[in-house]
């Protein structure tokens, strides 16, 4: 019986996977890969251009059926691509369902949906997304920040409504250039944001686990501390059980009146009730935020807040450019795996 | 400097009205009725006193505001654009010209960057879609373009064409520009036409001063070099653009999309631009920052105090 394998809308049936467990030879086929995780069409066509894709949305069947069917079948599935936010975890439970994967591939840059030291345990390979959505992101919170600072947003509300002939002119925006700028978390994404404020003449300092060498910026073992010397305060570290609420009432009082916040890290970052307090009594200034608590949702209280507030449905990454550059190099980290070269983007554990 | 009569032409800055008001003899046009010829009454009344006159963006001195005011010695301008102000005539009569370049140039270049994000990653539209409740009921937003890389075309490197150059690469965008002399940059390139420039460009930046060779610099054949998937940034003055034309190809889709600070009759904006999705809109902000208000009033107060005294200007024009 022909090896059915995913093309077109076939889905893979339990029963055609058994009944070829033990037929063709492995060799001379496209190796096999699990997909964890929904994909558009070009990506979908790049995957299965170059390998066999097993793919679990597809199947209809519940994870821990279509696991022990993909670990069946002849020339078992080496590799996963999987992505972020915790839909299927890797962890031991998935390699002791498909003991042939040696490698995952995640397409996220966070791994917190990852159990690093089982892999590592295992020798199993991992490779994140690395710098593909980098500058995209970076590019978002300098455009949030000019927003919340020169308040593009509201000004265009208010232009849009008929306003400007009826009511005059706009009230001031705030200066950015020149302005002390803390980031918290300076990885691929507080670099970039780091060198882009610095062409508009804004100070920067960070805070992150630990000072990094050769970066020409002020660190700061404590967020409060960076907060109290800052005019903006920028979130873009992952998420993971030290930086959750990160930015808490203490930190948005050290940030002071005339404070504004970046958030394009993950919502849990920041105490949302407090930030919302604070906005409310003029205890910071104003926000930017693209990642919320409880997404997606309409944050009645931030909306409230009308030009005080800009915000985005958690777009940071979403440009076409980053969806063909995150297709492109998953294919890449694919390839080099199957090929026995390193990985491009390796995860390792942090000591 | 207490005996100078100065006349303030709007109520733009309380500070400046303020200080005008405590160190010279200020006079508020606006106290006059709009009526021209209850405008004229009032200058009429005023000349024997009126020495300065503070004009700004929106409101210039032509010919026939020097001919009402015979004492007049200084424009003193609270803006950088003296497009408004009839330099020949001043000059024909000895009427010193002054404005505010410099103190307001981080902020327009910071702006000018700040809508071509915008544009591109459609902040406001994104902005509007949450306060909507739209990502709850519609799901996801659309896919923007990435800014970063993307090639940055700018009409006139002066002062601020040179600081959003500065901003735009530390984004790696490459830096194209046009300007009616050509100067040596390393990293700039230059095109000697802004056709060719706008051919070349993902996002043209307007940064040249308005004078009769630079109105409608940007007509509908340049729109149309820049493209569907081009934006254009207007930080310099309505009539740099051909409005009627960048209405209908914003509409049609021949040009991508467009960031205005500035509009040929403001307050004034074409009613077809208020509903699109690829604009956005922002009403003559450019300089619009506490401190920088404050640095232009300064600066102003600055030039009349050493006209007064006989220095040197700070910033003279004409």
């Amino acid at each position: 019986m022909r090896f059915q394998w995913r093309g077109g809308a076939a889905a893979m049936s339990l029963s055609t996977m058994v009944a070829t467990s033990s037929a063709a030879p492995a060799s001379g086929k496209p190796p096999a890969i699990l997909l964890l995780r929904p994909v558009d069409p070009p990506f979908a066509v790049a995957l299965r251009e170059r390998f066999r894709v097993l793919d679990f949305l597809s199947s209809g069947e519940p994870l821990p059926a279509f696991l022990a069917a993909a670990a069946a079948v002849p020339d078992p599935p080496r590799a996963a691509v999987v992505m972020g936010g915790g839909a299927v975890r890797v962890d031991g439970v998935l390699f002791d369902a498909v003991p042939s994967l040696r490698c995952v591939v995640s397409t996220a840059a966070g791994i917190d949906h990852i159990d690093l030291p089982e892999c590592a345990r295992r020798g199993v390979v991992v490779a994140n997304s690395g710098k593909v959505y980098s500058a995209d992101v970076a590019d978002h919170a300098v455009g949030m920040l000019i927003d919340v600072m020169r308040r593009v947003s509201a000004a265009d509300r208010y232009v849009r409504r008929g306003l400007w002939p009826l009511q005059g002119d706009y009230p001031l925006g705030s200066k950015l250039s020149g302005k002390r700028v803390g980031i918290i978390g300076l990885g691929n994404i507080g670099s970039l944001i780091a060198k882009r404020l610095e062409a508009f003449g804004c100070v920067i300092s960070y805070n992150s686990r630990k000072p990094k060498d050769s970066v020409p910026y002020s660190y700061f073992a404590d967020v409060r501390a960076l907060a109290a010397d800052s005019d903006v305060l920028v979130v873009s570290c992952a998420l993971n059980k030290e930086t959750r609420r990160i930015v808490d009432g203490e930190v948005l009082d050290a940030l002071g009146p005339g404070g504004v916040l970046i958030n394009i890290g993950r919502g849990a970052n920041v105490d949302e009730a407090e930030l919302v307090r604070a906005l409310r009594e003029g205890r910071i200034a104003g926000a930017g935020l693209d990642v919320f608590d409880g997404e997606p949702k309409k944050p009645a209280a931030l909306v409230a807040m009308d030009d005080k507030v800009v915000m985005t449905p958690h777009v940071a990454v979403w440009t076409t450019e980053s969806r063909s550059d995150l297709r492109d190099h998953t294919v890449a980290n694919l390839e080099a795996f199957f090929s026995g070269e390193p990985l491009l983007t390796p995860v390792t554990m942090l000591p | 400097m207490d005996s100078l009569g100065v006349l303030l032409v709007a109520p733009m800055n309380a500070y400046l009205e303020q200080e005008l008001d405590r160190r010279c003899r200020l006079f508020r046009l606006w106290e006059a009725p709009p009526e021209p010829d209850r405008r004229a009454e009032f200058l009429r009344a005023n000349a024997s006193s009126i020495r300065a006159v503070v004009p700004y963006a929106a409101h210039g001195v032509d010919a026939a505001m020097l001919d009402a005011l015979p004492r007049l010695e200084i424009v003193a301008s609270y803006s950088v654009g003296i497009d408004r102000v009839d330099l020949a005539a001043c000059r024909a009569r000895g009427v010193r010209v002054t404005n505010t370049p410099d103190v307001l140039t981080d902020d327009v270049a910071d702006l000018a960057v700040g809508l071509a994000i915008a544009v591109l990653r459609k902040i406001p539209q994104a902005d509007r879609y949450v306060r909507a409740g739209l990502w709850k009921s519609k799901g996801d937003f659309t896919l923007t373009t990435r800014f970063s890389g993307k090639r940055v075309g700018i009409i006139g490197l002066g002062r601020i064409g040179l600081a959003v150059a500065k901003r735009v690469e530390a984004f790696d965008c490459p830096i194209n520009y046009y300007q009616r002399t050509k100067q040596e940059y390393p990293n700039y390139t230059y095109y000697p036409s802004v056709i060719e420039l706008a051919t070349n460009s993902d996002v043209l930046v307007v940064a040249c001063p308005l004078n009769e060779h630079t109105r409608h610099i940007v007509n509908r054949e340049v729109m149309e070099a820049l493209g569907p998937k081009g934006a254009l940034i207007n930080i310099g003055r309505g009539p740099h653009v051909d409005e009627a034309e960048i209405v209908a190809a914003l509409v049609d889709g021949r040009l991508g999309g467009a960031g205005l600070d500035v509009f040929e009759d403001e307050p004034n904006v074409p009613e077809a631009l208020l509903s699109l999705d690829n604009v956005v809109l922002v009403p003559h902000v450019g300089s619009g920052t506490h401190e920088t208000r404050k640095a232009m009033a300064d600066l102003v107060l600055g030039n009349l105090e050493a006209h007064v005294s006989g220095k040197p200007l700070l910033t003279q024009v004409v």
